[in-house]
């Protein structure tokens, strides 16, 4: 009996969260609907198939990447330069997933390896802001990150198989979702002086590399920058 | 439907490369001994992050999305987070619409 009533319990619980997940997530699948069509459509001018497109938004799985491929996209393509600028769009995981690391430090081996698997910025996000609050959840994760990744597919396909009659979706406000969630998470991450430095030292290193390099260097520089920013020393305690 | 050779070692590569950065950042912090000085930097992670992908779209973009940026940042204060986002969202679809 009482072991019965515990595992309802929990499953209760952990379905209660998947929901919770799902919830958090929903503006985040309204926005990315839009730039996976448009991924789609542009890989498939770009001359891949659309089977080939979803292939690559299953195994990538990181649009901004995932776009700059589509600019440096030859063919056949130079799959070596092309791994290797996926790479370096994607520094900033390296931060992420170090970061998510003590999040999940609690799931079980495989979820571990699949919650870092399907790591993109947004869910990320959501996953960290949780995190700070209350225990963040397997339940929670995935109920946040699937649908995310499912959204992914799903609009890389239409937009691949739809092509040139998605029109523009500019006028709409669409495109700045994602900025204005990530905004409004920044307000959540303040704590004092410290953050306003972080931020500080991320934004200018982010804009200044964004202005003189092409590519997404600027979201490694910014990423950098922020962190380094985080050792210096304001407050007394931290002098001794 | 198919799949070039070309392409696929192209999208496995990008894959591979992907993967390795998304598993890196975890594997080391947990073969080091975090001491509180770098337990704090990696709690700047998140912010640091998020300003780095948003300060160029807030900042160097056009007139709208700066000020769609400062809407939401001021909205994010009060509001819930899809009340702040929308706030965002409808001031840059209103600003552009005007030809900003």
């Amino acid at each position: 009996m009482q072991t019965a009533r515990q595992t309802t319990d929990q499953t209760t619980r952990a379905g209660g969260d998947i929901v919770a997940g799902l919830k958090t997530i929903l503006p985040m699948l309204v926005a990315v609907a839009p730039i996976g069509l448009v991924f789609g459509a542009v890989a498939v001018g770009k001359g891949l198939s659309p089977l080939e497109a979803m292939a690559m938004s299953a195994l990538v799985f990181a649009g901004g990447s995932q776009f700059v491929a589509m600019d440096l996209w030859t063919d056949p393509p130079a799959w070596a330069a092309l791994g290797f600028a996926a790479l370096l769009v994607n520094l900033r995981l390296i931060l992420m997933s170090a970061s998510l690391e003590r999040a999940v430090a609690d799931f079980a081996p495989a979820q571990k390896l699949a919650a870092f698997a399907i790591m993109a910025d947004e869910n990320w996000a959501l996953a960290e802001a949780r995190s700070r609050r209350q225990k963040l959840t397997p339940a929670f994760y995935f109920g946040l990150s699937l649908p995310f990744y499912g959204m992914w597919l799903v609009s890389t396909a239409a937009g691949a198989l739809l092509g040139a009659v998605i029109g523009d979706t500019r006028p709409l406000g669409l495109d700045f979702a994602f900025p204005a969630v990530f905004i409004v998470l920044l307000m959540g991450f303040w704590k004092g002086r410290q953050t306003g430095l972080v931020l500080a030292a991320s934004a200018l290193a982010s804009i200044l590399v964004h202005a003189l390099l092409p590519g997404a260097w600027y979201i490694a520089a910014g990423a950098l920058a922020g962190l380094a920013a985080a050792f210096i020393p304001l407050s007394r305690e931290q002098v001794a | 439907m198919t799949i070039d050779p070309a392409t696929l070692a192209t999208i496995l590569a990008m894959a591979a490369a992907t993967l390795a950065a998304r598993l890196a950042g975890a594997f080391l912090v947990r073969r080091i001994t975090l001491g509180p000085k770098l337990e704090q930097a990696l709690n700047t992670v998140p912010p640091a992050v998020l300003m780095a992908v948003v300060a160029p779209t807030a900042l160097t973009t056009g007139p709208a999305e700066t000020a769609a940026c400062a809407v939401t940042a001021l909205a994010a204060l009060r509001l819930p987070m899809l009340a702040a986002a929308t706030a965002g969202v409808v001031t840059v679809a209103v600003l552009r619409a005007l030809g900003f």
